[in-house]
């Protein structure tokens, strides 16, 4: 496993590098690729443990291939999220919008650790999540902009994006918890090799029906990794202000758990990975807790300094930026070269931009969309509309 | 053939014994079958018929049902496909409906529709809503089944009515079984439809047995939701029910007849999709109507009835303003006396029938 490259990384370098003084357009990179260091090494934080003997390795090993595949995803989420931020102020995007910039090594390591025949839900900061469960930016963007070409046409909004395999996006803080439970027990039930990825807040941490959930998952030993983004504030409050203990990964009790460096993409990794493990072989569920964080507010209606300090947002910017970790990981030990990364912002950037073009331009859903979806597999039937006289049609 | 020769040779005798071996060697034509019963068969038939159908809820497995309706299930199906849950409401409907995203077909049963509240979310904003969410990507089909209403001294948490409020929601389905064709026929509709059916029981009913007939026993014998039955035919006034209470208005509707009064006794049978056309159809040949139902009536299933009669053709029709007989606008008492004066009974739908005909 360990390659012959003598360069190992202990922990991250806190700095980014200053960007190179290269022109925009066409970049030609100085070095074949042969060139690269096809893998390397890494050792990550150690995980704390709870009623667990051992943990995930002490190390990772990335290529250069997953590298640059978490790079590009992790900035894709990165631009995707800022140029929601544009369009809400520019008041193209409306309603509410729980924006995931800083997350994005939670969603791209847990992707890393399963596959896609595995099942993932969340809550409404699911953005990331839609993408690296499928879905592509355009119809993301088309769907928080309410356009016919959304990924739920239009009828979901931010929090309601589904693709498969992923449940979404779910409004009510808690419920895709015992929801995810379900998915499992189907996976069980169907005699599958999958699992469900269940995911929530730390200030979701502490409804009633998480814990009806941990208890009947380790009763039926059903296949869920029940994992805790911990990015230290339910919206305006404080995980001390809120929670009696804030060791999530300690909450389920008798399920056993992990606290993780969040901001890392290869500590998630390593960690899904011996979740899943822990899942797949018949032990039941397993707790993680991922301690990250969110660079907005809560959502775009909180600017997200009445409760925290600039000075802190600015701290975690600069020493524990998770697409800046990566970069410098893979830059340090010739995994990739500058140029090469830069290539891929200029494509992510231009993906974004293309997007959003077709988000602001799509049209919005036609009016005869809005009584459908209604009931599955059913001939159309009329709907009341807003007066006696107004006869609507619904269509599955 | 061999009947028809010992017919042709014996005469008369021959004819009486002829027609009893044809009777013996045909099923019989009907059976009597109480409302638990059918409820039982329904979901029995189902639970061979599709291997991902299954049933969860409090007691419904090793206790046989707190109400004995799932009796027998567990013996046969086994712990897979019958399942005990721990007292959490809120937990299980929720995985219940997590279970019916990833591609099974789950009963869920809560031990009376009053400890649906505690999971009310995960049945409109997780079940009911998902489809239309997901503009068609994501079915979600559940049914959640349990007795509903009053019953009989369990006092004011134990006895409230929940149809107009599931009604009141747009992407559930929302049945109400009177009798045992009823309970057969929709709960097998419910668990073949791919949509979210609120199932809504009768505590009362479960022990009052009814004939069903060789069609009825079928195993695909299923009745389309939505559409209401006629009861009773009639000709001067609409008697619109659901549950229990259709029996009293069949009841009241006998003693009525005595005195010259013909009442239409319509059974929903489906609160939503609530079907208006056969209401209005019946409405518009009698004139006048009445409804009854166990809930109370601000904001309930007979005002949405009266509300959609004002709103159509057949509001020409009405002789006089239509009525609702409801339960008293209490929570339930306790004491028998109380209790029975806190619910529609026969004598309170005879006197609303007069007073709208100015008997």
């Amino acid at each position: 496993m360990f390659p012959s490259s003598p360069h190992h990384l202990s922990g991250l370098s806190g700095t980014l590098h200053a960007p190179n003084a290269q022109a925009a357009s066409v970049v030609v990179s100085s070095r074949s690729y042969a060139d690269f260091t096809p893998e390397a090494t890494f050792d990550i934080k150690k995980v704390d443990l709870h009623r667990l003997e051992e943990g995930p390795p002490l190390t990772s090993t990335l290529t250069r291939e997953d590298g640059l595949k978490y790079y590009r995803t992790m900035q894709t989420i990165r631009r995707m999220e800022l140029k929601a931020d544009q369009l809400y102020k520019q008041k193209i995007i409306r309603g509410f919008c729980h924006l995931y910039d800083g997350q994005e090594a939670c969603a791209v390591g847990i992707e890393g650790g399963i596959t896609l025949s595995d099942h993932l839900i969340t809550a409404y900061r699911a953005h990331g999540y839609t993408l690296t469960r499928g879905g592509t930016v355009r119809e993301i963007m088309a769907e928080l902009t309410g356009r016919r070409e959304g990924i739920a046409k239009g009828k979901g909004g931010s929090m309601h994006m589904y693709t498969k395999n992923f449940y979404g996006g779910n409004g009510i803080v808690g419920a895709q918890v015992p929801l995810g439970a379900g998915v499992a027990l189907a996976c069980k039930y169907l005699g599958t090799d999958q699992l469900c990825v269940s995911l929530y807040g730390d200030g979701a941490a502490n409804q009633g029906q998480i814990f009806e959930t941990y208890n009947m998952a380790s009763l039926w030993k059903l296949p869920i990794i029940f994992i805790c983004e911990n990015n230290q504030y339910g919206m305006g409050t404080s995980v001390e202000r809120a929670s009696a203990s804030t060791e999530y990964y300690k909450r389920g009790d008798f399920i056993p758990g992990l606290r993780v460096d969040g901001m890392d993409v290869l500590c998630v990794r390593e960690a899904t990975k011996f979740a899943a493990d822990h899942c797949r072989s018949g032990k039941g569920p397993i707790l993680m807790e991922l301690q990250t964080y969110r660079y907005h507010g809560h959502s775009m209606s909180d600017p997200g300094v009445s409760y925290r300090t600039r000075e802190e947002i600015q701290e975690v910017r600069s020493k524990s930026d998770p697409i800046s970790m990566l970069k410098d990981r893979m830059l340090s030990n010739n995994m990739a070269s500058v140029e090469e990364l830069k290539e891929i912002d200029i494509e992510v950037r231009k993906e974004i931009e293309d997007a959003a073009q077709f988000a602001t331009t799509d049209p919005e859903p036609p009016l005869d969309d809005l009584c459908s979806h209604i009931y599955a597999n059913e001939k159309s039937f009329e709907v009341r509309g807003a007066t006696p006289w107004t006869k609507l049609t619904s269509h599955s | 053939m061999a009947s028809l020769r010992s017919f042709l040779r014996s005469g008369k005798n021959a004819v009486s014994v002829v027609l009893r071996r044809e009777f013996s060697e045909t099923s019989p034509a009907a059976v009597q079958v109480n409302v638990r019963d059918a409820l039982n068969q329904a979901m029995d038939e189902e639970l061979e018929r599709d291997e991902r159908v299954f049933l969860l809820g409090e007691e419904v497995a090793q206790y046989d049902g707190a109400y004995k309706v799932s009796r027998g299930l567990w013996k046969k199906y086994g712990d897979k496909r019958i399942i005990d849950t721990p007292i959490t409401e809120m937990g299980f409907a929720g995985i219940a409906v997590g279970a019916a995203f990833a591609g099974l077909r789950p009963i869920c049963e809560f031990m009376t529709w009053n400890f649906s509240m505690q999971a009310i979310d995960q049945v409109i904003n997780s079940a009911a809503k998902t489809y239309y969410m997901s503009a068609g990507f994501q079915t979600v089909p559940i049914v959640f089944r349990g007795p509903n209403g009053s019953s009989a001294g369990v006092a004011a948490q134990h006895s409230q009515c929940f149809a107009a409020w599931y009604g009141h929601c747009p992407g559930l389905k929302v049945v109400s079984p009177w009798n045992s064709e009823d309970a057969r026929g929709l709960l097998k509709a419910a668990i073949r439809d791919d949509n979210p059916v609120v199932f809504l029981e009768n505590e009362m009913m479960y022990g009052v047995p009814f004939e069903l007939s060789e069609e009825m026993m079928h195993k695909d014998f299923v009745i389309p939701i939505g559409k209401a039955k006629v009861e009773r035919q009639g000709t001067h006034i609409t008697l619109v029910s659901h549950s229990r209470c259709v029996g009293f208005c069949l009841d009241a509707a006998a003693v009525l007849a005595k005195e010259g009064v013909e009442c239409e006794v319509v059974n929903l049978r489906t609160i939503r999709p609530l079907d208006v056309d056969t209401i209005e159809a019946s409405v518009m040949k009698t004139g006048n109507l009445v409804t009854v139902e166990g809930g109370w009536p601000q904001y309930g299933v007979g005002a949405e009835i009266c509300a959609r009669i004002m709103e159509g053709p057949a509001f020409n029709y009405l002789d006089a303003p239509a009525v609702r007989v409801t339960g008293v606008d209490i929570p339930m008492p306790y004491a028998k006396i109380l209790e029975d004066h806190s619910v529609p009974q026969i004598k309170d739908i005879i006197f609303s029938v007069k007073k709208v005909l100015n008997m």
